[in-house]
């Protein structure tokens, strides 16, 4: 076989310019397909890092039918205490958990002393919120970021807020709320720090400290609206979902069933990934399908470069076909060499592309290159690319590289030798 | 010993909706360790006839035996296998494989064909190499060789795999006359050193009056060569 190889390697080397031209092809369709992958799955994580680590988590798990009605924060769906401890509880005992945050959701009234208007307010533990969504002390954009998020009789507001009410860090402001029972509440909160506002649900949404938002609604018990989950690895979203998902539907298995826990549901539980709660998870879903997309065409130029130049090859070397026919080479070991060439050339391209591609990478994570999403600016850009994502792109092509050359080698091993011998 | 026997042996080609015979019927045989020219002028079937002997082609009637195998029968992989065993084959324009050496053409049969060991190729080829006067222009591409010296490389593949048989189509077509004759006289010493059966076709009547045996062949029968006392089984 290693001799195969050589002369097969002697060929190409022997019909230069075509050679080099294709394994330009190849080289270049490697170099675009991993560039955009890894740049398209940068800028997939980073979007969704920005909704998982800035509001939302990774996971939300709610009372059953809580995101159904999420528009009106219904506060009579509401997990109560005795439900929290089992979720808290599962949440325990996963390892991949990092931490957990409970949130009370709640619509108020929220006056200047001379303006109102309404906001949504999340009532959180601040330890507890920080160590579930790290970003929310970056999007301070007045206020100090030092120092406690967030204590007691303190408000973050949204920065869409601050400027149409005019509020500025430090003033007193009311937020007025009606509480299950539909008796009204008003308290009085100093305004901590303002916030920039994230793209999708709960981006523009105001903090409070969670005994804060249970005082206002005059909640006898410590209910929770929410339990947003952070993990230690993103990439095991879809194991833990199915985990806990299980986990839970075992707490309540006297009214679960297969379909909700299918859906991640049971005992009065919903469990929902960042996917499901994000309209972004569409987009990530568009990229997903760019990305195969360009894969299709990066294979197709692969499939019909090689397809040209092993046609060719055959059509031009017809009577060296003839020759090492008649002197009685094997058609295996003939197809054997044409495949070799057409081999080399897929691995020759796929190797110099990869090694160009990650080189492109490196450098682009050197250059530190800035984009804006939304009201975010300045993010930079990393692109990564998995090990994985490269090696099923390399193999991917040579495979295509070697069904290509499969069709002209096979019609080289079939030639007739008196035929061949006698082409002019 | 008889190496090659046809008895009837016929090839008709189908052109578009017409036949067009190229070999009406031939009987001959040939002893191993001949020297054999088959002559005629071109269009008289020599081609046709080597190319059946040497198993490239089946004749559509008649048998023709090959070291005692009807090699009409073979199939293509068969043939394949036959050849590379049996037969060695010298062309008329070399046909040798420009991508490699003088060394690696001589070697190319030995890899591809018979798969031969790295130190008794090596052995094989430097002795061929010597025998041919080709020790010198080992490392070089044909390119870079002349026409003689191209055919004395193809004459040392043709032996490479020690074949019974070299058939060698129009070996000196390609060459002056000096040059066509040391071709033969190569050709011819290599059969007295090795025993090797040489059978080749030529319509230059200086080269052919170097075979010992001579067919002569015209619209595609055969006649005996009025000239050589050889001349036998016609």
């Amino acid at each position: 076989m290693l001799n195969v190889l050589k002369i097969a390697l002697r060929n190409l080397a022997r019909f230069g310019r075509r050679t080099l031209l294709t394994s330009t092809l190849i080289t270049l369709g490697i170099v675009s397909v991993l560039l955009f992958v890894a740049i398209a799955g940068s800028f997939k994580a980073m979007m969704i890092g920005q909704f998982t680590d800035a509001v939302l988590g990774h996971i939300e798990v709610h009372r059953k039918g809580y995101v159904a009605s999420i528009d009106t924060l219904p506060l009579n769906l509401n997990m109560q205490p005795a439900m929290v401890a089992r979720v808290e509880q599962a949440l325990a005992k996963l390892e991949a958990v990092e931490a957990y945050s409970t949130r009370v959701k709640l619509g108020a009234m929220f006056s200047n002393f001379t303006e109102t208007t309404s906001i949504r307010v999340n009532g959180v533990d601040p330890g507890k919120e920080v160590a579930t969504t790290p970003l929310l002390p970056g999007r301070i954009v007045e206020g100090s970021k030092q120092g406690p998020v967030l204590k007691r009789g303190e408000i973050l507001i949204p920065l869409l807020l601050a400027r149409g009410m005019k509020v500025k860090v430090g003033d007193t402001i009311v937020l007025v709320a009606t509480n299950r029972d539909g008796s009204v509440n008003g308290k009085t909160f100093t305004v901590r720090a303002v916030l920039e506002s994230v793209s999708g649900p709960s981006g523009r949404d105001g903090y409070i400290h969670i005994e804060d938002a249970r005082d206002l609604l005059r909640m006898k018990d410590a209910e929770v609206s929410e339990i947003a989950i952070r993990l230690k690895d993103p990439a095991q979203l879809d194991r833990v979902y199915a985990q806990l998902s299980k986990t839970l539907t075992g707490f309540a298995g006297k009214s679960g069933n297969a379909a909700m826990a299918g859906k991640g549901g049971g005992a009065g539980l919903e469990v929902h990934t960042w996917a499901d709660l994000s309209p972004f998870a569409s987009i990530a879903r568009m990229i997903d399908l760019l990305t195969l997309f360009i894969k299709i065409m990066l294979v197709s130029i692969v499939l019909v470069s090689i397809m040209n130049v092993m046609v060719m090859a055959v059509y031009e070397r017809i009577r060296e076909i003839g020759t090492i026919s008649a002197i009685g080479t094997p058609p295996r070991k003939i197809l054997s060499l044409f495949l070799a060439e057409g081999l080399l050339l897929g691995a020759g391209g796929t190797a110099l592309g990869t090694v160009i591609a990650l080189a492109l990478i490196y450098a682009l994570n050197v250059w530190k290159i800035t984009f804006d999403f939304g009201q975010q600016h300045g993010l930079v850009l990393t692109p990564t690319i998995r090990a994985a994502d490269v090696a099923i792109i390399a193999v991917m092509v040579v495979i295509v590289a070697l069904l290509a050359s499969l069709q002209p080698a096979w019609k080289a091993s079939r030639m007739d030798p008196v035929t061949a011998l006698g082409h002019v | 010993m008889q190496l090659i026997r046809a008895e009837k042996l016929v090839k008709t080609y189908r052109a578009g909706e017409v036949d067009v015979p190229a070999v009406k019927g031939v009987d001959f045989s040939i002893d191993a360790k001949s020297f054999v020219a088959f002559v005629g002028p071109s269009g008289s079937g020599k081609s046709t006839l080597l190319n059946m002997i040497g198993c490239l082609d089946h004749p559509t009637s008649g048998r023709l035996s090959v070291l005692d195998t009807d090699v009409g029968g073979l199939n293509r992989r068969a043939a394949a296998e036959f050849r590379g065993l049996h037969i060695g084959f010298v062309f008329q324009e070399f046909n040798l494989i420009p991508v490699l050496t003088v060394y690696e053409n001589i070697e190319y049969p030995l890899i591809m064909v018979q798969d031969w060991p790295a130190q008794k190729r090596r052995k094989q080829i430097m002795r061929l190499l010597e025998s041919v006067d080709m020790l010198e222009q080992a490392h070089k591409r044909p390119d870079q060789i002349s026409g003689g010296q191209k055919q004395r490389v193809a004459v040392a593949r043709a032996l490479a795999t020690d074949p019974q048989l070299v058939l060698a189509d129009e070996p000196t077509a390609n060459l002056d006359h000096d040059t066509a004759y040391r071709i033969i006289e190569l050709m011819k010493r290599m059969r007295d050193e090795l025993g090797t059966t040489f059978v080749f076709s030529t319509h230059d009547p200086k080269i052919m009056g170097e075979a010992e045996i001579i067919f002569t062949l015209d619209d595609g029968r055969l006649h005996s060569s009025p000239g050589k006392a050889e001349v036998v089984h016609a």
